[in-house]
């Protein structure tokens, strides 16, 4: 089993860092939950409402059609980025020169400012200066405005959502193919087994692993997403494609409801909370970080 | 063949990837009336008058400036803070452990919109709102966990026996960690290092609220540059071209580990 | 005070925090005076330590609250015994 001694003055090595977050994550969150027990006004005009705010973000269809967007848009969209990512990796040369200047050009789009994501589908899918939406448009003929139309929305944000993250996916998956001993293939070879024997009962099992810190790490940055869909659409046509930052950003910033904001918050968070400890679990319980370090 | 059909897919994936930074890029160098009249897979005239406007104009240029300060400033907190709390997971058992690893991380799937009002409040109470330093220390919410899991992963790839070997040999712990250790751990530094950049770098939210005019990032500058009325294409293809180069330099370095490093230092 | 009234305090609120502290140092006293074992309890379908079901029966009860606040338009007070049973029974046995 674990052999690391135990010694509590380890905390010392860890206190630096703890007490930082204290301040930059603790305080603001329990202040976040402050708030969402009050109506404020302004510092001196604030009122405990009790549980009013909670009860008004659970019934606020806004909150509830964004929270659906939400899932459909992350089901979606990690639905597509997970088996294209890891057929990208399975694609890729393993060592030799060609595979330092793909791993350089399949990593770019993660490099990209997320704004910046958001203006390059802003400009791509335009019908009349985007290469996407010109193609669209005048070869195929069928009508294709973001802008305007819910359907082209969702389209163009979720081609954005695989052009800016498959990668990553692709990346987690090469780098657990990397780790695996040429032994197994070898092996492979002499059994003469066809590639889908070897893709399913040598590399997939190795993959399990680097695959559950790929969707962990998607799921959470997708649940976050905020910049890239707010350039691109604002949200929009209508609401269409407004999901739960924006939601709240507009309601914190713009409306400054700031006790309904922190109960929004609150439940944001406990959602994120939740599915992430699930897979955390999954990640530690089934020994993964050790047995392929080993 | 069996290689073939791979490869091809593989061409046409990066393809996909690089046609609309390909189209960014030649639109940066585009006059505006030719963005806008003509459609040209290759510029027909070439201008840098974007550019030129960009680095002459203290409005635009400040606010790389402005980008670059608080994406260092934090990267030199986050260092020497994640360093050895990734090493006290690593190596030690203690009281909580786990439980603080887990409370670590969940700063990192916290959702900034859900911080902004009290950062907003924090920092105005400290009189550091509209400067770098508050960025730069609301980055470390996220910069901080994710490097002390990057590090702890590529440490615990050291072998243990290592560190006791040492300290046989009567080192101690800090002289150890700077003379053997981190020369160890080189590339898992250099990756996460990578990673504090890029995350401070391209995130655009707790910046845009931290901020005004006197420390605006790039990215609010040209968020803002959008709601104005008349969208100056030119400009901002020219400013997003410009916000990649760094990402694209610091990644060349890196690639040997990059793939390790996505996979948290843990295959 | 300048420096906290950014927070907005409230007195629930600084109860119920000042309770979570308070469990955690009790729970950091306990498991100092008696180590907890990993092991399989009667509720959760895992093995687990003390602080992870002392983590998990605050998470659960986070959702409870959130149902209850959600769906039953009647008294939230009746949560606070739930909460102190609920808690206890999955720390203890769960």
């Amino acid at each position: 089993m674990d052999s690391r001694p135990y010694t509590n003055m380890a905390w010392l090595l860890v206190l630096p860092a703890a007490l930082l977050l204290v301040f930059n994550a603790l305080v603001p969150f329990i202040a976040v939950i402050n708030y969402s027990f009050q109506h404020i006004y302004s510092p001196q005009a604030h009122l405990f409402v009790g549980w009013q705010n909670f009860e008004e973000v659970m019934h606020d269809p806004e909150v509830i059609h964004s929270l659906f967007r939400q899932v459909i848009f992350t089901a979606i969209t990690l639905g597509i980025e997970m088996p294209l990512g890891v057929a990208v990796a399975l694609t890729m040369p393993r060592g030799g020169r060609w595979s330092g200047i793909i791993l350089v050009f399949l990593a770019l789009p993660l490099m990209v400012p997320w704004n910046v994501v958001g203006f390059i589908w802003e400009v791509m899918g335009r019908g009349d200066i985007g290469l996407l939406g010109k193609f669209i448009n005048d070869v195929l003929h069928i009508n294709f405005n973001y802008a305007t139309n819910g359907p082209s929305a969702w389209f163009t944000l979720i081609i954005m959502d695989v052009w800016h993250w498959t990668a990553l996916v692709a990346l987690l998956a090469y780098a657990g193919l990397c780790a695996i001993p040429g032994a197994f293939y070898q092996a492979a070879r002499i059994d003469a087994a066809s590639r889908w024997a070897v893709f399913r009962f040598i590399e997939l099992p190795k993959l399990k692993g680097v695959l559950t810190i790929a969707l962990l790490l998607r799921f959470i940055y997708s649940f976050k997403i905020y910049a890239a869909p707010f350039t691109v659409t604002g949200g929009g046509p209508g609401d269409s494609t407004t999901f739960l930052s924006q939601a709240l950003s507009t309601l914190a910033i713009n409306q400054l409801e700031v006790g309904e904001a922190g109960a929004y918050g609150t439940l944001y968070f406990l959602i994120i909370l939740l599915i992430s400890y699930l897979f955390y679990v999954v990640l530690t319980r089934s020994g993964v970080s050790n047995e392929e370090s080993a | 063949m069996r290689k073939f059909i791979p490869r091809v897919g593989l061409g046409a994936f990066l393809v996909f990837l690089m046609i609309p930074i390909y189209w960014m890029i030649t639109m940066s160098f585009k006059t505006n009336n030719a963005i806008q009249t003509s459609f040209h897979i290759w510029p027909a005239h070439w201008t840098v008058e974007h550019y030129a406007t960009i680095f002459s104009d203290p409005r635009w240029w400040t606010t790389f400036v402005h980008s670059f300060e608080y994406v260092v400033l934090n990267m030199a907190l986050v260092l020497p803070l994640a360093l050895p709390a990734a090493y006290a997971f690593s190596r030690f058992r203690f009281l909580g452990d786990k439980h603080l690893f887990f409370w670590l991380l969940t700063n990192l799937m916290a959702p900034p919109a859900v911080f902004l009002l009290p950062f907003f409040n924090l920092f105005h109470t400290l009189h550091l709102f509209d400067t770098v330093f508050a960025v730069a220390i609301c980055d470390t919410l996220f910069n901080l966990p994710l490097a002390i899991w990057i590090l702890e992963g590529f440490m615990s790839g050291v072998p243990r026996e290592i560190d006791e070997t040492a300290f046989i040999d009567g080192y101690s712990l800090p002289r150890f960690f700077i003379r053997i250790f981190l020369p160890l751990i080189r590339s898992g530094i250099g990756v996460t290092a990578f990673f504090l950049f890029m995350f401070s770098w391209i995130s655009l939210l707790i910046p845009r609220t931290l901020t005004a005019n006197g420390a605006m990032p790039f990215a609010q500058k040209m968020t803002s540059a959008i709601s104005m009325s008349g969208i100056d294409w030119g400009i901002l293809a020219a400013c997003g071209t410009l916000s990649i180069i760094p990402g694209a330099v610091v990644i060349w370095f890196v690639r040997k580990h990059i793939a390790t490093g996505f996979a948290l230092g843990r295959v | 005070m300048h420096w906290i009234s950014w927070m907005y305090w409230l007195l629930p609120t600084a109860l119920f925090f000042g309770g979570i502290a308070l469990l955690l140092v009790c729970m950091g006293i306990w498991e100092a005076v008696s180590p907890t074992n990993f092991r399989q309890g009667y509720i959760i379908p895992m093995k687990t330590t003390r602080g992870d079901r002392l983590f998990i029966s605050l998470l659960s009860m986070a959702y409870i609250t959130w149902l209850w606040v959600g769906v039953i338009p009647l008294t939230k007070l009746i949560l606070i015994p739930i909460a102190v049973v609920w808690i206890a029974t999955l720390v203890l046995i769960g």
